[in-house]
């Protein structure tokens, strides 16, 4: 009888790229549609709109490196960079700036650094930043949850708003934009108000607040899919919203009325897509177990540094950015040890090794 | 080994340029470069710096002895970028004021008091001079450059506030080419400036490598020029 010998790998990768990112798409289709039903066409619009240029840019770009083009699109990368971009940029944003903030994210982030596997940086919050930093005006215009404003978009409106930059006739930004709750709690900490007057203020409104805590309960069922489809591991995730929720609970426990909630720090803004989605990125995140961990711990601590005591409401896309510098470090420390040998080196009392 | 007066010439404007190969003077570089003025305004002060230096330092080459050379290039440098930042306080106020600290700080331009201990202490004083103008000179080109990009892409203008520099007629000069509300606030942070920086040095980096790609001519020629030249140190 005669044994088949193959060499190795033994151990066949379950996922392809491509397929991984399928899977990660398949696991953002729930929150998109909870911020659509809350935000109206313009999440759709942006997603549509990102994805394409993405696309377009990847092809342009990867063409221009004298690279096979399709096999480098059918990785399906810079439909998830286009796709994460659009969740994180307010929905009636104008069609340029989707443009420029996807063009930095490909061509800049991505395969200037020479393509899929060789960014250090996440490219869809490296694009965001361009984009947060360059036209803090347009980042600032977040229309307020469908369901409470009077003046609803239909789909026509928002595609002529997002490609002409201006609103229809009638309607005005002041009228359908409106603070996000991180934005309203910091503008009321920082003119001496507290916790529980800015939550109980009718601009703040306990239904605002909800809409994001439901857009947040379903991409943490994505999520949770992608944990359950083994894409992702659960360090990172765990440790972003407990680096967030640990910090915030201390304060909150020592002063509740200048800190909010370490709830509603988790379910505001964009710490869970953050913990599942963007920390999560396989390329730009740290490797090892311990590495994972201590590096999703530091994106939740430093997202709470800066939406306390830093400029910006939100701080998802720069907690991850600077974690991201120093994920290469942190492998290099948590070096798992090798099956066999010490924590130093050679197993002890092999003298030859 | 001693250079010849074209070899110096195109190693100050391109080949050893300050901005985009030595990377010295950096600091100022990414920080006046937010327009086109200030980039002006600095890269005069700076090469009028490196002349001076390069001259006095030259004059000095065979007095000063070398234990103590450098305190000697440092006081020499400070000593001129007092005088032209006086002289800038002086005629072009409104200039120093934006330029504020940046002016000072020429003096630890790594740039000038490189120059002054790799070539003016070196070489004879019309040689240093040269020298000190045309790495002056290519070190205001790149600025320029990093200025005008930077100021295009986040404001919309060119040569905003000229009449700092030129005079009242220099108001004539600015360019608005679309409304600055819609500029690209990023080309004016800091992270701006090491982008646009490292644009340029590919697109130097790009150049140089179409020319490499042709059959270089003059390689033989200008090994023996610089063999024939006077031997001056």
């Amino acid at each position: 009888m005669r044994f088949r010998t193959e060499s190795s790998p033994h151990m066949i990768p379950a996922h392809s790229v491509g397929g991984v990112m399928q899977q990660v798409q398949m696991a953002l289709v729930p929150g998109t549609l909870a911020m659509a039903w809350f935000f109206g066409w313009g999440v759709l619009v942006n997603v549509v709109l990102a994805v394409l240029f993405a696309v377009a840019f990847e092809a342009a770009i990867v063409a221009a490196r004298k690279r096979p083009v399709m096999t480098t699109l059918g990785d399906n990368s810079a439909i998830v960079t286009g796709w994460l971009f659009a969740l994180a940029v307010p929905p009636l944003t104008p069609i340029w700036v989707t443009l420029i903030g996807i063009a930095f994210a490909i061509i800049v982030a991505k395969h200037l650094y020479g393509g899929l596997g060789y960014n250090p940086f996440n490219p869809a919050m490296v694009g965001y930043v361009v984009v947060l930093v360059s036209f803090p005006r347009e980042m600032a215009l977040w229309p307020a949850p469908d369901t409470l404003s009077d003046m609803s978009l239909g789909l026509g409106q928002t595609l002529q708003t997002v490609l002409t930059g201006s609103l229809p006739a009638a309607m005005d930004w002041d009228a359908i934009t409106r603070a996000t709750p991180l934005d309203a709690m910091r503008e009321g900490l920082g003119t001496g108000r507290t916790v529980s007057e800015i939550t109980a203020s009718p601009m703040f409104g306990s239904f605002s607040e909800s809409s994001w805590e439901w857009i947040g309960n379903f991409f943490l069922l994505g999520g949770l899919y992608l944990l359950f489809r083994r894409i992702i591991h659960w360090h990172i995730p765990v440790a972003v919203i407990l680096g967030v929720a640990i910090p915030a609970g201390f304060f909150w426990i020592l002063d509740p009325d200048s800190f909010a909630s370490p709830a509603f720090h988790v379910f505001s803004g964009a710490v869970i897509i953050g913990a599942f989605f963007i920390a999560t990125d396989p390329v730009s995140a740290s490797t090892t177990p311990l590495g994972r961990i201590l590096y999703g711990a530091g994106i939740g601590l430093l997202i709470f540094v800066i939406r306390t005591w830093g400029g910006y409401p939100d701080a998802v896309a720069f907690a991850v950015l600077l974690m991201n510098m120093v994920a290469p470090t942190l492998d290099h420390l948590t070096r798992p040890r090798i099956f066999g040998r010490s924590r130093r080196g050679p197993p002890p009392g092999d003298g030859h090794a | 080994m001693n250079p010849t007066l074209t070899d110096i010439i195109r190693d100050g404007l391109w080949h050893n340029n300050p901005g985009l190969v030595q990377l010295l003077g950096l600091c100022p570089l990414l920080a006046i470069s937010g327009t086109m003025v200030n980039a002006i305004g600095l890269g005069i002060a700076t090469t009028l710096t490196l002349l001076l230096s390069n001259v006095l330092v030259s004059l000095i080459r065979n007095h000063a002895r070398p234990e103590i050379r450098i305190p000697v290039y440092v006081l020499i440098i400070a000593s001129i970028v007092t005088a032209i930042e006086l002289a800038m306080n002086a005629w072009f106020h409104g200039l120093y004021l934006i330029l504020g600290i940046f002016i000072p700080l020429i003096v630890t331009n790594c740039a000038i008091i490189g120059r002054a201990e790799a070539f003016a202490s070196r070489n004879s004083v019309p040689r240093a001079a040269l020298d000190g103008l045309m790495m002056g000179l290519g070190f205001t080109g790149v600025l320029i450059a990093l200025g005008a990009l930077r100021e295009v892409l986040g404001q919309g203008t060119l040569m905003a506030n000229a009449h700092l520099l030129f005079g009242e007629w220099g108001h004539g000069m600015t360019l608005q080419l679309y409304p600055s509300e819609h500029g690209f606030l990023l080309a004016l942070l800091p992270p701006g400036a090491f982008m646009a920086m490292g644009l340029l040095i590919a697109a130097k980096n790009w150049i140089d490598s179409q020319f490499e790609a042709e059959p270089a001519p003059s390689a033989d020629e200008s090994a023996t020029e610089s063999e024939t030249a006077p031997d001056n140190a």
